[in-house]
């Protein structure tokens, strides 16, 4: 048996991640490559990042990055991450998760985190579906696509996370499809090296589950509708940022600044001591 | 080796320096029982440098194999596109040249 | 108070069940705490929001219980000692981030103060209603450590005692403490830095790279490495190896995970369970009880010997693991044992099981008033017949 080559990202990787449990073509593994290839090109060190994932296939990439990392309970990521945060500012807190852990059952979590402005950094890998579980709807799914759980075809508007996220109050707002590899590292560290509550939300293929279920044919067919449908735009209107079948609206959305969570509480304990110090 | 690649384009004049500049020559590495068989590298690579082997893999697939090295402009698109750490793109070493060329004259 | 800056405050003290559990909190190295508003544990909260930024450190009001108890989680994997105080209905929130507390073993205590259930209930009374649910409120078999508090003092000294059993045994500690007691004032010593053992999590021995973040030491605890410090561990709600991975298809592991989460707390239960005896050597009537309940019972128990019965009490100071030894050993020596309970029936059932064949009398009593001394008085007047 010929001794595996190593990969240059190998280093960033655990021996799991590379036999993972992803299908093939699996976004999720692309965006694992992506997370990596930003890791390598800041030269992050590794002992001060912590990836916070919650439950589902992208859930599982916790376990796959040689960092330390927690795989939590459904829809919880954002408060464990913050927690994590508050504790130990010196660390990099990233919460990779999936559209129905984000945004379904841990919906509420994620506008309040954007509000607070709480500096973890939150990826999606949006693939419009609970694929884990067999494919069932989301609060991704489009309009009349047919899932497990809507036979008769979806009759629920999907969320616009773009939108949602620049609403609730993220100072970092970008989407990217798998297919705009280079485009998404890039957007990784910028995220990764700014201040405050940035999202990005990575439209990801689900070929083996959400891709027979919906006929969008086989992982090739699903990455050539990202290059039809794709449109980069700069930061245009969140708002008008729906995705359909026709248009996948991609690009950064929102980089703005504000005062994160952690500044002013650190400037309000500055202040308590001083105040307490003073006093009698 | 400059040259091999600007003949595939018609060009209406040859640059000056066309003899002087060495341009990388790539060295495509396949891990190929990591490869699952999506088939993004072949798809999606610009030169068209790949093709699905025959041989089957540890998990049962055809990995990618190299049809014509001399055409990869080392974009790295592979090794960003692939979902499964199996294929990356580098610049063949001087050491490397020297111990092919050695191959060669054996 | 608003001059403060320490987090210990030696000295006497008047204060409420509620701020006497969040000072003991600070006592024992408390520096993390996320909560919510539920009444009546609100003031617990309230004193942290206060009293944290005085030493530096981070109180944060989340937006539901259910985040509070995973950022409490998330800030004691970062190195913290953490907390969260609720009520019945938070403490139901919370139970699904307490099973994954148990499965990742992280140390963090949780303060529910108990109030009139079920559901919305009656918040602003009191009631024992939710004790059962500390040790079952969760899916899958776990074990916890629960203790009550049942006075103002106690409710300073077992927050302590709660960090210390967590730290110990990396698990989460309740301290169910029914709304009597966190409301009610009364004076409490805080003893000086000295007079205070603090326990802290056991740091692993070896490099990171021979690290296994779940394989036990000798006590079945595993030494704790916390995030920052390179050791670039996993930890994870799912069944997982000792080094952390998920083993979701491996019957041997689940067995071996599942027997060793609960046996790092059942065999070590002589170390954790702690009961208070009173007048129990020569009792042939005992009441056992908890919390406010026990007060009143100790007044019954002193009123029956003035009137020449042996009546002892047995106050459980940790209801979980439950002090099935202790209840065994008084049930031998006692003709009859009574259990007066601010609920309709729940701690009452593991006396029964533990006491085998002596007779037990359940007291219930719903609705915020415990038991007047008279009528556990009369309950174990009736034992005598």
């Amino acid at each position: 048996m010929q001794t595996e080559i190593a990969h240059p990202l190998d280093v960033y990787l655990r021996e799991t991640g590379i036999h993972n449990i992803w299908c093939t073509g699996c976004g999720n593994g692309i965006l694992l490559n992506s997370f990596a290839t930003a890791l390598k090109e800041l030269d992050f060190d590794l002992d001060k990042i912590v990836v916070v994932s919650g439950i589902g296939c992208i859930g599982r990439i916790a376990g796959y990055i040689n960092a330390d990392s927690f795989h939590t309970t459904h829809g919880r990521p954002i408060p464990f991450a913050t927690g994590v945060k508050l504790a130990n500012p010196e660390l990099k807190v990233v919460v990779i998760s999936g559209d129905g852990d984000l945004f379904a059952i841990g919906g509420n979590h994620f506008i309040h985190a954007a509000r607070r402005n709480v500096d973890i950094k939150v990826i999606c890998a949006n693939n419009f579906n609970y694929g884990m579980t067999g494919g069932q709807q989301g609060p991704t799914t489009p309009l009349n696509v047919s899932t497990v759980t809507t036979p008769y075809g979806n009759i629920e508007h999907p969320f616009n996370l773009v939108h949602l996220a620049a609403g609730s109050g993220a100072v970092y707002v970008a989407r990217w499809t798998t297919l705009h590899v280079r485009r998404l590292t890039e957007s990784i560290k910028k995220a990764l090296q700014k201040q405050g509550f940035s999202f990005i939300e990575v439209i990801a293929q689900c070929p083996e589950i959400y891709g027979k279920s919906t006929k969008m044919g086989n992982a090739i067919d699903f990455m050539n509708w990202f290059k039809k449908a794709s449109e980069v735009q700069t930061f245009s209107d969140p708002a008008k940022a729906e995705v359909t079948r026709e248009r996948i609206p991609v690009g950064e959305f929102v980089d703005i600044e504000k005062p994160t969570y952690e500044k002013l509480l650190r400037e309000k304990i500055v202040q308590v001591e001083n105040r307490t110090r003073g006093g009698t | 080796m400059g040259t091999q690649l600007l003949e595939t384009k018609k060009l209406w004049r040859k640059p000056l320096d066309t003899e002087k500049i060495k341009l990388p020559e790539a060295e495509i590495c396949i891990i190929k029982d990591r490869c699952k068989g999506c088939g993004y590298c072949i798809q999606f690579c610009p030169r068209e440098v790949l093709e699905e082997s025959k041989e089957i893999n540890a998990r049962g697939v055809h990995p990618p194999r190299v049809k014509d090295s001399s055409k990869c402009a080392l974009c790295g698109f592979c090794t960003a596109i692939c979902p499964d750490f199996a294929i990356f793109v580098a610049e063949k070493t001087s050491e490397k040249k020297e111990a092919e060329k050695d191959e060669h004259r054996e | 108070m608003s001059t403060e800056n320490r987090a210990l405050l030696t000295g006497k003290h008047f204060l409420s069940g509620d701020l006497a559990c969040a000072e003991g909190a600070l006592a024992a190295g408390c520096r993390f705490f996320a909560g919510y508003p539920i009444t009546p544990a609100t003031e617990i909260a309230e004193r942290m929001a206060r009293r944290l930024p005085q030493i530096g450190a981070t109180y944060i009001q989340m937006e539901d219980e259910i985040a509070s108890i995973a950022a409490v989680i998330g800030a004691s994997y970062a190195g913290l000692k953490a907390m969260t105080a609720t009520s019945g209905p938070g403490f139901s929130l919370m139970q699904e981030n307490i099973g994954l507390a148990v499965m990742t073993e992280t140390p963090c205590v949780l303060v529910d103060v108990m109030r009139g259930g079920p559901s919305t209930g009656q918040p602003t009374m009191a009631s024992q209603q939710d004790v059962m649910q500390a040790k079952w409120g969760s899916h899958g078999d776990y074990e916890i450590i629960a203790l009550a508090p049942s006075s103002v003092q106690e409710a300073f000294d077992l927050t302590i005692e709660a960090f210390n059993c967590a730290e110990t045994y990396r698990v989460p500690v309740m301290v169910m403490m029914d709304a009597i007691v966190g409301h009610m004032w009364e004076k409490v010593i805080i003893p000086s830095e000295d007079n205070i053992k603090i326990v802290n999590r056991k740091k692993p021995s070896v490099p990171p790279k021979e690290y296994m973040p779940f394989k036990p030491e000798q006590n079945l605890v595993p030494p704790m490495a916390v995030f920052g410090e390179g050791y670039r561990f996993h930890a994870t709600g799912l069944t997982h190896d000792e080094d952390g991975g998920p083993r979701t298809e491996s019957i041997r592991v689940q067995r071996k995970l599942v027997q060793r989460l609960c046996d790092k707390i059942r065999e070590n239960s002589d170390k954790i369970v702690r009961t208070k005896g009173t007048m129990m050597e020569d009792a042939e009537i005992a009441v056992v009880a908890y919390g406010i309940e026990s007060r009143a019972a100790l007044s019954a128990v002193r009123k029956a010997r003035a009137d020449g019965i042996k009546a002892g009490l047995l106050r459980l100071v940790t209801l979980w693991p439950f002090p099935e030894e202790s209840v065994a050993e008084i049930a031998k020596n006692v003709k009859t044992i009574v259990v007066p309970e601010m609920n309709y029936g729940q701690l009452v059932r593991e006396v029964e099981r533990a006491a085998k064949a002596t007779p037990v009398t359940f007291l219930p009593k719903l609705g915020e008033e415990p038991h007047r001394p008279e009528e556990i008085l009369e309950a174990i007047k009736g034992g005598t017949m």
